[in-house]
């Protein structure tokens, strides 16, 4: 697969194109700004908790379609999640990109799962990963 | 002699190889440029058959090896069109060149409340350096603005060019925009007020005629690597007289005179300014890299490249809907095209053209104060060389159609 793969295109072109969960927000309990800084690409990611579980989440960013894309499919992951989910999540996500484990999503985060046409693209996973590098550390604080 | 450029594609081993099962169409050589065999030949047979240290060995082949590395000082010289080869200092690259005249005149030379003026046009190796060293000194940093087509804005030149000026520093042509500055008018005003000029050529070198003294340029630098040569050999050319009072940055081997045990006297020029073993094999491949320009003629190398810079503006604005960036006067203007398809990132527009084999840059390129000044995060960079065709130019306007047919969605916002 590639950027030029008509399924992978169909997924993220619509990420890009109708980013969920898109805008700041106000008064939120956890709160991160992640940049890669050889390529410029931004996102800022809001979150709001009840008790251990992701009420509310959002991001704002600039960048290419992949980083944006990327931001928009983890804020639908995580909508209504617990963080020990986000954090298995994450590793999951981060195995796919980075150790070339093979996905083992359950079927409901198939969105996910189509990122992984960015290991053909190696000079891009950085662009993939910029959103969830962000979570890791705002979950970490 | 004419201008070969079949004879010019042979000569260039890697312009025949495949890039994703396509032919390999580079149009990156504003970053870095491909390598001639003669210099692949030459750095091949220096390992191979004379490779010592120089400056140090009285048997042959350290001898042999000094008068190549030194041959290569003298034909910078000449290149450049410098008054003497001693004029002539290897560095690593044009970032440590820049950085040499900051830490050593910079340092000597700048004080508080000084200004050193620069262009919003500059890459960052002519912008840190002198962040840095206006921090340590209380300096202030002035910025000659831009006109929108990229050109700089001189109508407040003497505004900004004012007695307390110590430095102009300023690209001989931008690696963004290919904009080649009118440097004539700067040098002038900087002149009035005592200030000295340091030019960055790294861009300038490789496509056009140069002349430093002509120009009267107080510093110029560049890097091997641009201009046909290989990777870690930069050039710093300063005016003797300036070079004189310059201290050493670096301290140790071959840039000291005698050496007691708390204190050293240091080396006559060039030396003093090149500590350490240098890249000895780099700038004796950047030797048969001048010898091959010059085969060629630059100015002929310039003719070449104007007329695919005409080719390729023209088929882009016909292509429609892209974003042009700099000037359309091809007389100010070098072999750089810098676009964007408004909507798509820079990045996804090169990832889909790697896969046609089509190697652009896409970015910031280094020059974050002018895509802040363009409100854009980056630009598409096609850049020629003398090696490039109008065919490259065909194949980047498919690939580019391309992009246009993935992100056709995106587009139509």
């Amino acid at each position: 697969m590639s950027l030029s793969d008509s399924l992978y295109q169909e997924v993220l072109l619509d990420h890009y194109q109708n980013p969920r969960h898109h805008g700041k927000m106000e008064h939120s309990d956890l709160h991160q700004e992640g940049v890669n800084p050889l390529c410029g690409d931004e996102v800022e990611l809001f979150l709001k908790l009840k008790g251990d579980i992701i009420s509310e989440i959002s991001f704002v960013g600039k960048g290419c379609s992949i980083s944006q894309a990327s931001a928009s499919m983890l804020t639908d992951s995580l909508y209504g999640k617990t963080i020990s989910e986000a954090k298995s999540l994450l590793q999951e996500f981060k195995g796919m990109l980075l150790e070339d484990k093979a996905p083992n999503f359950p079927e409901e985060y198939e969105d996910l799962e189509s990122m992984e046409a960015v290991k053909k693209i190696p000079a891009r996973i950085k662009c993939a990963t910029l959103a969830w590098n962000t979570l890791e550390k705002a979950i970490g604080k | 002699m004419s201008f070969d450029l079949e004879k010019i594609r042979r000569d260039f081993p890697i312009l025949s190889t495949q890039m994703n099962g396509k032919p390999l169409v580079f149009l990156d050589s504003a970053a870095s440029s491909q390598k001639p065999k003669s210099v692949i030949d030459t750095i091949r047979k220096y390992y191979e058959a004379e490779n010592a240290n120089i400056h140090r060995g009285i048997y042959y082949l350290s001898q042999k090896a000094t008068e190549k590395y030194e041959m290569t000082r003298i034909k910078t010289s000449r290149f450049i069109g410098a008054a003497c080869a001693k004029v002539v200092i290897f560095t690593r690259n044009t970032t440590e060149s820049i950085n040499l005249v900051a830490q050593s005149w910079g340092r000597t030379n700048i004080h508080e409340g000084d200004e050193i003026v620069l262009t919003e046009l500059e890459h960052h190796s002519n912008l840190v350096p002198w962040q840095m060293l206006a921090q340590e000194k209380q300096a202030v940093l002035k910025f000659i603005p831009l006109n929108q087509d990229s050109t700089l804005d001189l109508s407040n030149l003497d505004e900004i060019i004012t007695e307390r000026v110590k430095l102009v520093a300023l690209a001989q042509m931008s690696n963004v925009t290919g904009t080649i500055h009118d440097l004539s008018a700067i040098i002038r005003r900087a002149r009035e007020v005592g200030a000295k000029v340091l030019i960055d050529g790294a861009q300038g070198i490789c496509h056009l005629p140069t002349n430093v003294q002509k120009e009267d340029f107080d510093f110029y630098t560049f890097s091997a690597h641009k201009m046909l040569g290989p990777t870690g050999v930069g050039v710093l050319y300063a005016k003797e007289e300036i070079l004189d009072t310059m201290p050493p940055w670096m301290g140790g081997g071959d840039m000291i005179s005698k050496v007691w045990k708390e204190k050293s006297t240091y080396a006559d020029l060039p030396a003093r300014l090149e500590a350490g073993t240098p890249n000895i094999s780099g700038v004796i491949g950047f030797g048969a890299a001048l010898e091959y320009l010059e085969s060629v003629g630059m100015q002929e190398i310039r003719n070449h490249e104007l007329e695919l810079l005409q080719y390729a503006l023209d088929r882009l604005e016909d292509f429609g809907g892209l974003e042009l960036y700099g000037t359309n006067d091809l007389s100010k203007r070098g072999g750089v095209i810098s676009f964007n398809f408004p909507g798509v990132h820079p990045h996804d527009v090169g990832s889909i053209l790697d896969e046609e084999g089509i190697a652009i840059r896409v970015g910031h390129h280094c020059a974050q104060p002018f895509m802040d000044f363009k409100g854009i995060a980056g630009t598409c960079r096609a850049s020629f060389y003398l090696y490039n065709t109008k065919e490259d130019v065909d194949s980047l306007l498919v690939g580019l159609k391309k992009v246009k047919e993935i992100f056709g969605r995106v587009l139509k916002r």
